[in-house]
């Protein structure tokens, strides 16, 4: 029996503007196991986000159940909500959202002083993930100072900081060229084959497709399809056949 | 579907470490702490000159010195007239006022920070309490500084008007409420001003942010300013 770490049940998430609902999520279904790689993919207002906050705890659906660990996401308390994110989940996004009053060094090092880790500890561990992504020599420099692809190596060494099982990623590579975003997509897939993280990632980048697993086409707030590696493999290799 | 290790509950941080934190964040935004406070210290300063000014006057006028300017003002017997307590009043508005919408941009500006603060691990706790204390430093030192302004700007003025006089009359302590009408003294103000400016501050800065930090993180990180 696959190990299941991420389930939803019909999960729906409406947003209200004024006398408006818009109804970004019209139930969704998927189970994810542990160990793979996931690329939500669909076109822009499709839902990706959402259905990625709503997995990740960083918002609440209007109906269904998210499972994470076989635990019901809307029966936590705040506090175990907190712990969940802090431990349980790595976040990467499009856009960063590293703390700009903070070093690289500690970006990486605040997801450890919430989970209670000694200075000596985070310090140590900071610098070893700093030195994975590629950035041991630019530590202590501000965010500011880093390009787009060192900043989202902060952002996945501060994602990692826990050692976390889930790591989720919101357009990782968005804002990259497409060099910079190759090498971040191969350094994420890395944590997936060498630590068993299991990686779900909304997507419009075509290089992640031979990275992942499996490909949930989302449809406005729906599963459209499922895509598996092999079938995945056939598609890459017409799309490679095709642009040359 | 196996039921995995329960989630355990997140730890509340020691307190010198939100204090570090704090402090750190008010260092490296040292540019805009400073305008921040400014806008303390303005209005602070404004309300604490126009009080002072006032207080002086009356001291001065029960001692029987005119003011070589204001002696066509009906004051009444009483000492203070009504266009002096509108003065105080606007005074006080225009500082509640101001500082409350200089710490309300400073905290909207980082709402995006307090989404990704809660991404980490965050509770909503650690997140007041730490706009809790950069606000109350910052209120304390911009209070004391525009108290200090307000006052110096008050004497010059009083010395315009009065000369050297001032300085015999000066209405340091509290009056003896029999002798007239109430006067707080000058160090009295002061600290109405200290106090008044780091509980506006205060207010100001962790109402808001108690409220970010209550909103979804997915939400608080939606707000671009
Ligand atoms: N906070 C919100 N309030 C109102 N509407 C929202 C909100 N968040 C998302 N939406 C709407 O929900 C729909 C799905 O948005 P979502 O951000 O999930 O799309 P997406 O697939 O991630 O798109 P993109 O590829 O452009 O990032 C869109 O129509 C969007 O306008
Ligand atoms: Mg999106």
């Amino acid at each position: 029996m696959a190990d299941i770490v991420v389930k939803t049940e019909d999960v729906v998430k409406e947003y209200r503007m004024g006398s408006n609902i818009l109804r970004a999520l019209d139930g969704i279904n998927i189970e994810i196991n542990r160990g793979e790689y996931i690329s939500l993919m669909g076109p822009s207002g499709s839902g990706k986000s959402t259905l990625f906050n709503m997995i990740g705890a960083l918002d609440r659906p209007t109906e269904g159940r998210v499972y994470i660990d076989g635990q019901n996401m809307s029966q936590l308390s705040q506090k175990q909500i907190a712990a969940f994110r802090c431990h349980r989940v790595g976040y990467i996004f499009q856009s960063y959202n590293l703390l700009h009053v903070r070093s690289a060094h500690g970006n990486v090092t605040l997801p450890m002083i919430f989970a209670g880790i000694s200075e000596k500890q985070r310090n140590e561990k900071a610098e070893q993930l700093l030195d994975m992504v590629g950035l041991g020599d630019r530590m202590y420099h501000l965010p500011d100072e880093l390009s787009g692809g060192q900043r989202q190596r902060v952002a996945i060494a501060r994602a990692l900081a826990n050692d976390p099982s889930i790591v989720l990623a919101d357009e990782p590579t968005a804002n990259l060229d497409t060099i910079t975003g190759r090498e971040i997509i191969d350094l994420i897939k890395r944590l997936n084959t060498e630590q068993g993280v299991t990686v779900i990632s909304a997507t419009h980048d075509l290089k992640m497709l031979d990275v992942s697993d499996r490909i949930v086409d989302i449809r406005d707030g729906l599963v459209e399809r499922i895509r598996n590696r092999d079938e995945i493999e056939i598609e890459v290799g017409e799309v490679g056949g095709a642009g040359h | 579907m196996q039921q995995r290790t329960p989630i355990e509950e997140q730890i509340d941080l020691p307190f010198v470490e939100s204090l570090r934190i704090s402090f750190q964040s008010l260092k490296i935004r040292f540019g805009r702490s400073i305008i921040t406070t400014a806008g303390i210290t303005l209005g602070i300063a404004f309300l604490v000159s126009v009080w002072t000014n006032n207080e002086i006057g009356i001291a001065l006028q029960e001692s029987g010195r005119q003011s070589t300017i204001n002696t066509f003002e009906e004051t009444t017997e009483q000492g203070i007239s009504t266009k002096d307590i509108w003065l105080i009043i606007m005074s006080l508005i225009v500082c509640v006022v101001g500082i409350a919408n200089s710490m309300l941009m400073a905290v909207t500006e980082r709402f995006r920070e307090i989404g990704t603060m809660k991404c980490l691990g965050a509770l909503d706790g650690f997140v007041v309490r730490l706009f809790l204390l950069e606000s109350g430093f910052q209120g304390f030192s911009g209070a004391l500084i525009g108290a200090l302004v307000g006052t110096l700007g008050a004497v010059l003025l009083g010395l315009k008007d009065y000369g050297l006089d001032l300085f015999f009359y000066f209405p340091l302590l509290p009056a003896n409420p029999e002798d007239g009408p109430m006067q707080l003294g000058v160090i009295i103000i002061i600290l109405l001003g200290c106090i008044l400016g780091m509980i506006l501050a205060v207010i100001g800065s962790s109402f808001p942010a108690w409220r970010a930090a209550k909103l979804p993180p997915a939400e608080a990180m939606r707000t671009e300013v």
